[in-house]
């Protein structure tokens, strides 16, 4: 088995380590490998490592341990222009003495190839961006979002097989976001190429990638594909960082049956899945989602535990109600419920019971 | 609504024309502004735009001859291109009078130094003939007037003429003369009336009577002395000016007196470019009198020579600022910077010591046996010299604008470039270096502009072949003393900066300097 996921392996990250003041690590003991065709997409605070890993795949930074592989070969003395890898800006970096053409022909010029071939590409890559008119413009004459095309189309342009986006859509505003987000992933589609991502825009990293490498503190904190990191997060940090998350702090009273028990620090005790959780005794934050939880007794189970709450504030927000609650002690427990016929729509100061199944509720580490 | 939709002037709420009205409520804003920088207006004014103008002015202001020697000027001027170019006893007559009234003042030498810078020899004849004016007598042209009424000699006589516009229009030379005479008296504090009337004055009285014999004026005192001026024993003016100075008679003399007659000239620009304003017309000066073309062009070349030096040596040292952890960047800034804050004598001296032929590098290069004694390098009062010193003096110009530009240049550029496949070198060569350009040529046009006026350096280590047009300009306004010239100088140095100004704003475009941000 180890030996095929190697082979199959075009990137890979291999106990890297990465420290700029010979102090403290900025990258802290990294692996990772990913297979050709992935979309993966490191996602992390400021901060947390994600762009410095980016830049020592580009050539930009040099690892202080720690190998490095591109398709099976060792890249940490290549230099960054000789490993063939396209990489998209956070600002684009458009060359702004240069048009649209010449930026666009500038890789093909480098690798000497024809004039006519170059056209050619250089048309195909603005095509396939939609900016097939674009070619003549000066970089200063186009808006925000034709410029992220026009470096998505450079970095593409000389046909890399591993493409680099350092958040590149951080600039444009929320629409345009939405919608490059889904030409970006169309395009890394139709092409087939091999894309790391890197973004602090946690629906981004969802809505785009195979998988996302959660980074925190220099370390990947979980690698898995977007629905598995959302409902099943790893750790309470992986929890609080993708989407919306209520927390609940207790000790583990009892673990059987799959089921680990918790007492709350108000004395309530409730059903929860152990995830990073082993002994009796030990401090846990329990995690539910705000979508997950249920004030409709008819539909928990009989043997549900539930909680007692108080509804604090109720905000419409369309397609949705948020439900602020009082649940032990925590006055920022909210409750997600879709706007449907007849969905009840809670008063503040209204007492209730909660409840959720037990798979939905994780103990995750404190 | 409606009535804006309407052709004609779009109109405010009370009528007016929007215009109009948005003119009134900006003009307070306006008002505002002009008063916070009317000091400074009025300072730049007064100390900065009028003496520039003033001395801009002075390139082809020449009134001093025509101020000097008034009287004998309009008599030059009357002449007709066939007369002869030593004029007549009567334009001597009158350059007598002028001579006087000039000696007495004190403006003789001045004028005579003037039209030295055109012809030599000319001062010491204004000089000479100055003493010489005085103790010519001349006393029998009052003696004659008195003859033909006694009334002349009352100063109560010539106070009442004063007074009578037509008496000023008959008789012109005249009345400038006495009134030389009265502005001269008052300005001593003595009663005219007590006075003695000199004799020039007579002498301008029989040259105005004796010119036209008609005169017109209703004053039976004129008209009886210009019935009798014909009959009056005269001094010859020609020959006893001649017995002052030969020259007088020279025709040299005569036609530079002709040729800068007019209260403005373009003599000083024709000598700034190696031409001469003779009575003929335009000439080119002869070969060991030209100087200033070459002078022109030397300054120009090393000026652009110093601008290479700086580009060359203030490049790399931006870039690395730019690159490099602000800690090292400040550190390198501070270097830069350390002659800004050092006097440029000091500087100036100190590469005098360095470069002299007793100086460190060569006593160095002495001790390291790599010259020998006999072979000392002459490095120093020569445009090698002139050109190490400015570089060295010049380059934070260069240096600063370098580095505000290419702080702005951010390092993604060079690092897509690589990405997409370019070398070090082709990264910068095709994307660092056409963004760093702005920053070159403001750093060019600063270094250029302030070599091309540069003073003090060359003039210090400039020696005689190192020297600059302003140190030609300084030896004019200090030495020499030739003011209209030096302005001449400076305004075509003005000029060709002006020219070299334009000329770039059409190649690389002013939108592309950049000082910084």
């Amino acid at each position: 088995m180890a030996n095929t996921a190697e082979e199959r392996a075009f990137v890979e990250f291999e106990r890297v380590q990465k420290s700029y003041d010979g102090e403290t690590l900025v990258v802290k003991d990294l692996n990772l490998s990913m297979p050709k065709g992935e979309f993966l997409t490191m996602l992390g605070p400021s901060g947390s490592g994600k762009t410095t890993c980016l830049m020592m795949l580009a050539g930009f930074e040099t690892a202080t341990h720690g190998d490095i592989r591109l398709d099976g070969k060792e890249i940490n003395n290549i230099p960054p222009h000789k490993r063939g890898i396209g990489m998209v800006f956070q600002n684009y970096a458009l060359f702004p003495h240069m048009t649209v053409n010449e930026n666009l022909a500038f890789p093909l010029e480098i690798r000497k190839l024809g004039k006519a071939d170059r056209e050619a590409k250089v048309r195909r890559a603005l095509e396939m961006v939609q900016m097939g008119e674009f070619g003549a413009r000066r970089i200063a004459q186009l808006s925000g979002g034709q410029q992220q095309r026009i470096a998505l189309a450079r970095a593409l342009v000389f046909d890399p097989s591993l493409v680099l986006m350092d958040e590149p859509l951080g600039a444009l505003d929320k629409q345009l976001r939405e919608h490059m987000q889904f030409e970006i992933k169309r395009i890394a589609d139709d092409l087939d190429i091999t894309v790391v991502y890197v973004t602090h825009d946690q629906t981004e990293a969802l809505t785009m990638s195979d998988r996302v490498a959660v980074f925190d503190d220099g370390r990947i904190q979980q690698l898995a594909p977007p629905d598995q990191l959302y409902e099943e997060p790893e750790n309470s940090f992986v929890a609080q960082f993708i989407g919306e998350n209520n927390t609940l702090e207790g000790v583990v009273q009892e673990i059987r049956d799959g089921l680990a028990l918790v007492r709350l620090d108000n004395g309530e005790v409730i059903d929860t899945t152990p995830v990073n959780v082993s002994e009796v005794g030990e401090r846990t934050k329990v995690s539910i989602r705000p979508e997950r939880v249920e004030f409709d007794k008819e539909r928990l189970g009989s043997e549900a535990h539930t909680l007692k709450a108080e509804v604090l504030e109720f905000i419409y927000m369309g397609d949705i109600f948020r439900t602020r609650l009082r649940v032990a002690g925590n006055e920022d427990f909210i409750v997600k419920t879709r706007n449907a016929v007849n969905q009840t729509r809670l008063e503040p100061g209204q007492q209730i019971e909660i409840g959720w199944l037990p798979e939905d509720c994780r103990a995750l580490d404190a | 609504m409606s009535e804006t939709i309407g052709s004609g002037p779009v109109l405010a709420a009370d009528g007016t024309p929007l215009k109009r009205s948005l003119q009134r409520s900006l003009r307070l804003q306006k008002l505002r502004a002009l008063l916070l920088i009317a000091p400074l207006l009025a300072f730049i004014l007064i100390t900065f735009i009028a003496p520039i103008a003033d001395m801009l002015f002075r390139s082809v202001e020449n009134e001093i001859v025509s101020e000097t020697l008034p009287q004998t000027v309009k008599l030059l001027d009357a002449d007709g291109p066939s007369a002869p170019i030593v004029p007549g006893n009567e334009t001597f007559s009158a350059l007598y009078v002028d001579l006087y009234v000039a000696v007495k003042n004190k403006e003789h030498t001045r004028l005579g130094s003037r039209l030295n810078y055109e012809q030599t020899g000319v001062s010491s004849l204004f000089r000479k003939s100055g003493r010489r004016v005085r103790r010519l007598d001349v006393e029998i042209y009052k003696n004659q007037f008195l003859d033909v009424d006694p009334a002349w000699g009352e100063v109560t006589t010539w106070l009442t003429l004063m007074e009578d516009a037509k008496v000023h229009k008959a008789l012109p030379q005249t009345m400038w003369a006495f009134s030389a005479w009265l502005d001269d008296v008052i300005e001593d504090g003595d009663k005219p009336e007590e006075e003695k009337l000199e004799d020039y004055i007579f002498v301008a009285l029989y040259n105005d009577l004796s010119a036209v014999s008609d005169k017109a004026v209703s004053r039976d005192l004129i008209n009886k002395t210009a019935s009798a001026v014909g009959g009056f024993e005269t001094v010859d003016f020609k020959s006893a000016f001649a017995k002052f100075d030969k020259d007088w008679h020279n025709e040299d003399v005569w036609k530079t007196l002709r040729v800068y007659s007019p209260p403005y000239t373009e003599g000083y620009f024709l000598n700034a470019v190696d031409l001469q304003k003779e009575f003929e017309g335009y000439s080119v000066r002869p070969e060991n009198e030209r100087i200033y073309g070459t002078l022109f062009m030397r300054t120009l070349f090393m000026s652009l020579i110093i601008t290479g030096c700086a580009i060359l040596l203030g490049y790399p040292i931006a870039w690395l600022m730019s690159n490099r952890p602000m800690r090292e960047a400040n550190l390198l800034m501070i270097m830069v910077l350390l002659p800004f804050w050092t006097s440029l004598l000091v500087r100036t001296s100190a590469w005098k010591v360095m470069l002299q032929q007793q100086g460190v590098i060569n006593d160095t290069l002495v001790w390291l046996n790599i010259i020998d004694e006999a072979g000392r390098l002459v490095l120093i009062n020569n445009q090698f010299g002139t050109i190490v010193a400015m570089t060295h003096i010049l380059l934070p110009f260069m240096v600063l604008p370098l580095y505000s530009v290419m702080r702005t240049i951010p390092v993604s550029y060079t690092r897509a470039a690589k990405s997409l496949g370019a070398t070090n070198w082709t990264a910068f060569w095709r994307v660092y270096f056409p963004l760093s350009v702005p920053g070159i040529g403001a750093g060019s046009i600063l270094v250029f502009i302030l070599s091309i006026g540069y003073y003090i350096t060359p003039e210090i280590v400039g020696g005689t072949s190192g020297t600059f047009i302003s140190n030609r300009i300084a030896y004019h306004i200090s030495s020499s003393l030739n003011w209209g010239l030096a302005a001449a100088l400076g305004s075509i140095l003005l000029l060709v900066v002006l020219l070299l100004y334009w000329v770039y704003d059409r190649i690389v475009g002013i939108d592309n300097v950049k000082l910084g941000g």
